[in-house]
Formats: structure tokens, C-alpha cells, sequence
């Protein structure tokens, strides 16, 4: 099919696939309505953060922030973690990761692979105990440099020079376009790029709704936006809970033998919803959405198995996009 | 009938502890503006002096998001559900890097989250 170079050669150019099983059927000489998976997992480190981390990691030594042998400092156990870990190596980097020490086992093992190094925070203080580990990290090292991915415009350039284009060269009758709100920097940038070309494209989002747990005793005076949203680049923005991102992420191997994290199935719930809207409508459509992760770091869950009570408990507590 | 609204645990005060209350209006504010009635002061933790939808709540109808349903002016129903939610950035370590970068608008060291677990 195509060589590359180096692994980083080999970023994106990932597989859009239809979902012909999961698209809702329309009745005789209705116009189709279609759903397009993009397969991030296909990417080198096998999520989506792969293109966002290269872009940092490549604009940072563009523009003299990080330079040859520099260390880079990031809260994060997550798959930004994961890709930053194979990029910094690959380019010559040393990667700290700060993360309670109560993250799942297949995560430290896979930063640990990579070669990053790992400085844990006790388990009772939670992230707020990693954010002030990281902080008095980050002052007793002020050469170690944060990429900080939730303000970086990089993150969203990854994926308006990359996702987008790659979306409107496979799927040129492109209609709807859904991703996860986490960072935002997928929405913003392919979002952004989809709209210049795409006449009455949407844009949705679908965000994760956690358990209880999580939410907790967050105080809503302490909140937070990431410097990337710009709401005005959205047309919907969906709040799917953690029932139906398993029940979707059930229904995306079952049926369509694509095996993925929690966080696809929240999105793949949003794009149904609309695309069952455009079908009431008579409308055509063509919904593509994102594929973030397999599902491979997540099976130590359990939620894969069981009833969908059980993967609810299981995830109770858990931020699983 | 009525609109359900789902309330979260940070605002439970003003509901006497319950996680569900019911409500009436045609609009999102009409909504609010009865809430109050029943449980003083919850209008003021929802929206801002300005008379806008606090930058940090999230408020769901029917699992959509007020803000591209015409925010305050949003249409409701008899039987739609309402879900009230602090904003969180994805995944908590997330959070705890916006936090340690911005640390003196978003102070950590208050006892803000449970995430104990995170797949940040």
C-alpha cells in the first residue's frame, strides 16, 4: 500500500470506513444516510493524540521552545502521554509524565515503554496532588518545557492541516462531522477546515458524561473551558452518558467488528442521533465521526463484558474519554 | 406533566439534597425563574449578574446543550429532561495541567474534584 521512511512518517492518512449494519435504513426512494468511520487507531502509537503531539512537539522546535535534548514535562497518563512518549523518543527528548500513582497498570507499562519517565503523586490527592507535584516540578525546573495541549493552537492545526483534508479527499459529499470534546483541538481544527470548503457542514460534538463521582464536588466557580473552544466553530454539542458509550462501543464490535474506547462509542451515539434526525428529515447524509482509540487499554475495565449495569459501576468514577 | 432537571451534588443544597426536581415553562429561563421560586438562590448560581448562563455550567436538554438551543431562550416541553452540569475538561489530568499552568485563576489546592482514577 505505501512505505515510509520512520514511524513519524506514517502519521494519519488513517482509513475512513462505512458502517453499512450500524446506518439507519431510510424508506424506498428516500435519499441514503450513511455512517463513516475514520480509524484513528490505525495511527502510530494507536490513538488519535498521535497527530496533535507531533504537531506541538515539531511547531515547539520550529519555534526555538524546545531545542535538542530538552525535557519535556506533562501531567497526563492519557494517550496524549502515550504519543508524546513515542514522538519524544523518536526526535530526542526526554519525557516526564506526572500522574497519580493509582492509574491503571497497562498505562504505566506503555509509558514505561516508550521511555518515559514516571513521577508519581499519592493516589488520596488525586489530580489535584498530580497538578501540585507538577507544579513544583515545573519550579525547581524551569528549563522543562510544557506543551500544554488544551491552549496549544498546534493541537487544533494538527488537525485542520491533516484530519480535515483527509476527510473532505475521501468523503467529498460530507455532510456532518462528529468528534469527542476533550481538548477540543479535533473539532476546532477539522472543524474549522470543513467549513471553509463544505457549504452547511455540521459540526457536533459529543462530550462525555461522567459518573457522579466525578462531578462530584466540583465547584462550579472553579470550571474550566480549554483556551481552544470556540463555540461559534460548533452546531451541536451533545452530552452522552457513560450507559451509552458502552452500549455504542458494544455495538461498534458486535455489529461492525470495530473494536474501540469508550469515548468512540460516545461519539458514534451522537452521530446516530443525527443521523435517525436527517432520516425523519428525508434528508441525505453523510456522517462521518471519529474512531479516537482501540480498545485495548480499557479492557482492564471490565466494561467490556457483563450487563450494562455492570460496565456502569465499573465505570463509575472513571474518566473514560 | 413537567420538565425533569437533573440537579448535581454541588447544588443540592438549594434542593434540600434531592438529585431530581420538577419544573415548568416553556423556556429555559421561564424554567429557571420557577426553580427559584421553589429553591431560592439556585438562579443566582446558574447565571450571572449580566443575565447570561454561567461560563463554568452546562446546561443539557434532552442531553443537547442549551447554548445551540437558543441558551436561556431555548424551547422546552412537558416531558423534556434537563441536566445540569459543571463544566470539567476532558479527562482530569487535563484539568490539573490547565490548572498547574493557570494556577493563580485556577487555584488547585482547594477540594475541587474526586477523580482518584483517571484516564486523563
Amino acid at each position: 500500500m505505501a512505505r515510509f521512511e520512520s514511524l513519524l512518517d506514517a502519521l494519519g492518512g488513517t482509513p475512513l470506513v462505512g458502517l453499512p449494519r450500524l446506518s439507519p435504513a431510510v424508506p424506498d426512494g428516500a435519499p441514503p444516510v450513511r455512517l463513516w468511520a475514520k480509524l484513528e487507531d490505525h495511527n502510530p502509537t494507536g490513538s488519535i493524540k498521535d497527530r496533535p503531539a507531533f504537531f506541538m512537539v515539531r511547531e515547539a522546535e520550529e519555534s526555538g521552545h524546545l531545542r535538542p535534548g530538552d525535557t519535556i514535562l506533562e501531567p497526563t497518563s492519557g494517550n496524549t502521554g502515550i504519543s508524546l512518549a513515542m514522538v519524544a523518543k523518536l526526535r530526542g527528548y526526554r519525557l516526564v509524565c506526572v500522574m497519580p500513582e493509582n492509574v491503571s497498570a497497562e498505562r504505566v507499562q506503555l509509558l514505561r515503554m516508550y521511555g518515559a519517565e514516571i513521577i508519581f503523586s499519592p493516589a488520596a490527592g488525586g489530580s489535584n496532588q498530580a497538578v501540585a507535584t507538577a507544579k513544583q516540578i515545573a519550579t525547581e525546573h524551569p528549563d522543562w518545557k510544557m506543551l500544554f495541549q488544551y491552549g496549544n493552537p498546534a493541537n487544533a492545526r494538527a488537525h485542520y492541516e491533516t484530519t480535515g483534508p483527509e476527510l473532505l479527499h475521501d468523503l467529498p459529499t460530507i455532510t456532518h462531522f462528529v468528534a469527542g470534546l476533550g481538548t477540543t483541538g479535533t473539532l476546532m481544527g477539522t472543524g474549522r477546515f470543513l467549513k471553509e470548503k463544505v457549504e452547511g457542514i455540521q459540526i457536533v460534538a459529543a462530550e462525555p458524561r461522567y459518573g457522579e463521582l466525578v462531578y462530584g464536588l466540583r465547584n462550579i466557580d472553579e470550571g474550566y473551558v480549554p483556551e481552544l473552544y470556540d463555540a461559534s466553530v460548533l452546531d451541536r454539542r451533545f452530552s452522552v452518558g457513560t450507559r451509552d458509550a458502552v452500549l455504542r462501543t458494544r455495538q461498534l464490535v458486535e455489529v461492525e467488528g470495530i473494536f474501540a474506547g469508550f469515548s468512540s462509542g460516545a461519539i458514534l451515539h451522537a452521530a446516530l442521533a443525527v443521523a435517525h434526525e436527517a432520516v425523519k428529515a428525508g434528508k441525505r447524509a453523510d456522517v462521518a465521526f471519529v474512531i479516537c482509540d482501540g480498545g485495548w487499554k480499557y479492557l482492564s475495565t471490565g466494561a467490556y463484558g457483563g450487563t450494562l449495569n455492570d460496565a456502569e459501576d465499573a465505570l463509575e468514577g472513571q474518566l473514560w474519554a | 406533566m413537567a420538565i425533569e432537571v437533573r440537579v448535581p451534588t454541588i447544588l443540592r443544597s438549594y434542593t434540600g439534597g434531592a438529585k431530581t426536581v420538577e419544573g415548568a415553562g416553556s423556556t429555559l429561563i421561564e424554567l429557571i425563574d420557577d426553580l427559584d421560586t421553589k429553591h431560592n438562590g439556585l438562579k443566582g448560581r446558574l447565571i450571572t449578574p449580566e443575565g447570561n448562563l454561567h461560563r463554568f455550567v452546562n446546561i443539557y436538554v434532552n442531553d443537547e446543550d442549551v447554548r445551540f438551543l437558543g441558551a436561556l431562550e431555548a424551547k422546552l416541553s412537558d416531558g423534556d429532561s434537563l441536566t445540569i452540569l459543571p463544566a470539567v475538561a476532558g479527562g482530569a489530568l487535563g484539568f490539573a495541567a490547565a490548572a498547574a499552568l493557570l494556577g493563580s485563576r485556577y487555584p488547585s489546592n482547594r477540594p475541587a474534584a474526586a477523580l482518584n482514577r483517571s484516564e486523563g
